[in-house]
């Protein structure tokens, strides 16, 4: 036998079973995110170390089985048959066995080297159940190793025996399921068929294929491309559905229940009847009829209270630290001296990146909410309760949850309506997804709002501009289903996960990921689109004759007037006039629709540039100076609506499929803003 | 009878889904086997329903529990 240095497990298990926590618990920090081939699933990656050897774990997405439904069960059921993993680890949720131990009996199918993990092994002895766990991994053939995923219980007896599963230091005996002696004769027939085709042999055990043949599992059956195997099949179905009445798959599916209650009637012990837990008890609170929604908009409320409250002082001292850069940075030229370089790096860049940076506290804060929120098991509910108001739109209570990740941003909420089984469901989501404000968009409502607003209405009026964008999206996803999208709504199926308490490090992990993203963005294409348009607001320069004669202030503006953007933002004028912008604001739209925060960079360059004094107004106050509270709203209202941005109009192009999805959702959604801002500004008028 | 019928607070047995092969191997997935018995928890009044199997559950749509005869 061969001692291997090198091991790739992959880790695999139905949502909610706590997979990510014992990922997290194996691989520490050491992570990385990734792609898989071709398609846009997130691949997560670590690596430890464990005795000299060295173990790559790959997180497969979460599925309830190897059928081939979903893209998730694709993309985890393909890692493990065409990689070949030297081990696969299943995690289970212990307390919820039977339902988990699906997954596990179809990898025992596979007949691949498998390790199960019991995890969440104390909640499951809270219940009230007791597992026999030495009889039960003899009944099965597997080893089983109880864990408690977030306190890192039972993690380096997992590493043991993930290096002598893979080093085979004990031959696993897999236990192998039978589906009554009739399924059993046609799926050995089948597999006498495909055993005498080689290019099948090779690389599929026979006799899982077979059995998935029978189950009528489309991949499977397109690998095929003999008419005789094609025929057997059918023939053998249509012979178990006249003995048994139904398809074979679910006659398949309960011997697999069968099978696992048989073990589990043996080697489980329930003190305590499945009695009605604490998360029902919660539910009937939270997902009340009555009370449902507004409990959700009061938790949202909060949310955006505690980004704005708590970060504001986190705030005040990074921007001080980039006053005091910028001061040090301009004083490092003499007084009055006219430098390219020193514009560059006092108004281009740390205006217009610093600018930016700025708001992470609130990014951090806003993240936080949302990953605790995720942990917990709550946005499930919130999908329950949307549900009946989701159905009126004709969608259902699911589309929600790829809307409510819109709250973070909008490309994974894109990919993410890959749950949606109904193409129309997904292009309608897909489409007003971008009516979610994104944690780009925060920024900007962070910048404005203390601006023009007193301090009580801080975090009312930002969960007033959040709200406003999920009623846009509904009433859009309406529009959108009784027109281009009509059809009946598809049937609506979901899990109701427990509810957890979130992990510190978990929730801290998910904090630090987003943070980390928001920088980088931050140091690499906001800082590139930054210079851009420092210099297209700073060329060309305009010639000294025409300044002659002209103030320190309207040299400034003849000078900003003069550059690219002044002549591109004038050319706007006149279209954004109406909705209340003036041409600044328009070179700073512009911007935007690279990424959203550039909006930020450029109101901060735009207001620089050029500056007389060096002793200058923080870019809040140059605002407050130059618009009304009128404006103020219409610009955090274009730009909640507006044009989605480059990256998101390129994830709607792929995974629509076409770039006539993309361009609909860029120009419905721009005339959208043009003309909720056009009435709100005109109307507004009125009154104030 | 269908399951829309069901109290909540009541134990019910599956009896068929009237639904495409596909869609019964994915509720099946979710434990929702003809045979199993699940309780209902709540049947939304013009909402979604949730009923427990084991120590799972699930929430099912109208239309969704309409096609689920149980006794």
């Amino acid at each position: 036998m061969t001692k291997k240095t090198k091991i790739t497990v992959a880790l695999t298990g139905n949502p909610n079973s706590g997979k990510t926590s014992i990922f997290n618990g194996l691989t520490g920090a050491r992570q990385h995110v990734g792609n898989y081939p071709g398609v846009t699933v997130e691949k997560k990656e670590g690596v430890f170390k464990h005795c000299g050897t060295e173990i790559n774990v790959v997180d497969l997405p979460g599925t309830y089985s190897l059928t081939a439904f979903s893209i998730e069960e694709v993309v985890a059921r393909n890692f493990i048959i065409e990689e070949k993993p030297d081990v696969v680890v299943d995690i289970i949720d212990a307390s919820n066995l039977e339902r988990n131990l699906y997954l596990a009996v179809q990898l025992m199918e596979l007949g691949v080297p498998l390790v199960l993990v019991f995890n969440m092994s104390d909640v499951a002895n809270a219940m009230g159940l007791e597992f026999d766990i030495k009889t039960l991994s003899e009944r099965i053939g597997v080893p089983i190793i109880p864990t408690v995923g977030h306190k890192g219980r039972g993690l380096e007896e997992l590493k043991e025996t993930i290096i002598s599963v893979a080093q085979s230091k004990f031959k696993q005996k897999i236990a192998e399921i039978h589906y009554g002696r009739e399924i059993d004769k046609e799926i050995a027939e089948i597999e006498d068929l495909i055993k005498n085709n080689d290019d099948l042999v090779e690389k599929y055990n026979t006799r899982w294929m077979s059995t998935k043949l029978l189950e009528n599992d489309k991949i499977v059956l397109e690998k095929v491309n003999s008419d005789e195997i094609i025929s057997a099949i059918k023939k053998a179905a249509n012979n178990i559905e006249t003995i048994f009445g139904d398809h074979p798959e679910i006659i398949i599916a309960d011997h697999r229940y069968g099978f696992i209650s048989g073990v589990c009637q043996e080697t489980v012990k329930s003190t305590a009847e499945a009695r009605h837990t604490m998360s029902d008890k919660i539910d009937s609170v939270v997902t009340n009829r009555l009370l449902g929604i507004p409990i959700f908009l009061l938790l949202m409320y909060l949310v955006f209270y505690l980004t704005f409250t708590l970060g504001e002082s986190p705030m005040g001292w990074i921007e001080g630290g980039f006053a005091w850069l910028g001061d040090f940075v301009a004083g490092l030229w003499p007084g009055g001296s006219e430098s390219v370089l020193k514009s560059l790096l006092v108004d281009g860049i740390i205006g217009g990146v610093g600018g930016v940076i700025i708001f992470l506290p609130n990014i951090l804060l806003l993240f936080l909410a949302i990953a605790i929120l995720e942990d917990s098991g709550y946005m499930a509910r919130v999908a329950f309760i949307m549900d009946r108001l989701m159905h009126k739109i004709g969608l259902h209570g699911k589309s929600f949850i790829p809307m409510l990740i819109g709250f973070g941003c909008s490309i994974p909420a894109i990919m993410a309506t890959r749950t949606l089984e109904s193409q129309r469901d997904r292009l309608t989501t897909m489409m007003v997804i971008p009516l979610m404000s994104c944690g780009a968009r925060l920024p900007i409502y962070a910048l404005i709002i203390p601006a023009f607003f007193p301090q009580a209405w801080h975090a009312p009026m930002l969960w007033i501009i959040y709200l406003i964008g999920i009623i846009l999206a509904i009433v859009s996803a309406k529009i959108l289903r009784s027109t281009l999208f009509r059809g009946e709504s598809t049937p609506f199926v979901m899990e109701l996960p427990p509810y957890r308490l979130p992990t510190t490090r978990g929730v801290l992990i998910h904090m630090w990921e987003r943070g980390f993203l928001y920088l980088k963005k931050a140091g690499t294409i906001i800082l590139g689109i930054s210079i851009i348009m420092w210099a297209m607001t700073s060329y060309p320069k305009i010639p000294d004759a025409k300044l002659a004669g002209l103030g320190p202030e309207d040299a400034q503006k003849a000078e900003i007037s003069y550059s690219i953007a002044g002549r591109i933002g004038h050319a706007l004028e006149p279209i954004i006039r109406p909705i209340g912008f003036d041409w600044k604001i328009g070179t700073a739209l512009i911007g935007s629709f690279a990424a959203k925060e550039v909006f930020v960079a450029q109101m901060g360059i735009v207001h620089s540039v050029g500056e007389a004094d060096e002793e200058s107004d923080s870019l809040r106050e140059k605002l407050a100076m130059n618009y009304s509270p009128l404006i103020a709203f219409c610009i955090m209202l274009f730009c909640l609506v507006s044009a989605p941005c480059m990256a998101t109009i390129a994830v709607t192009k792929r995974e629509s499929g076409s770039w006539k999805w993309a361009l609909f959702q860029l120009a419905g959604l721009t005339a959208l803003a043009y003309l909720v801002t056009l009435v709100v500004y005109q109307t507004g008028q009125f009154f104030i | 009878m269908s399951l829309i019928f069901a109290k909540p607070g009541s134990k019910v047995r599956l009896l068929t889904v009237r639904a495409g092969r596909e869609l019964k191997a994915r509720l099946a997935a979710l434990g929702l086997m003809p045979g199993v018995q699940m309780e209902v928890l709540s049947s939304g009044q013009c909402g979604p329903f949730v009923v427990a199997i084991n120590r799972s559950r699930v929430v099912l749509g109208r239309g969704m529990a309409q096609k689920i005869e149980v006794e």
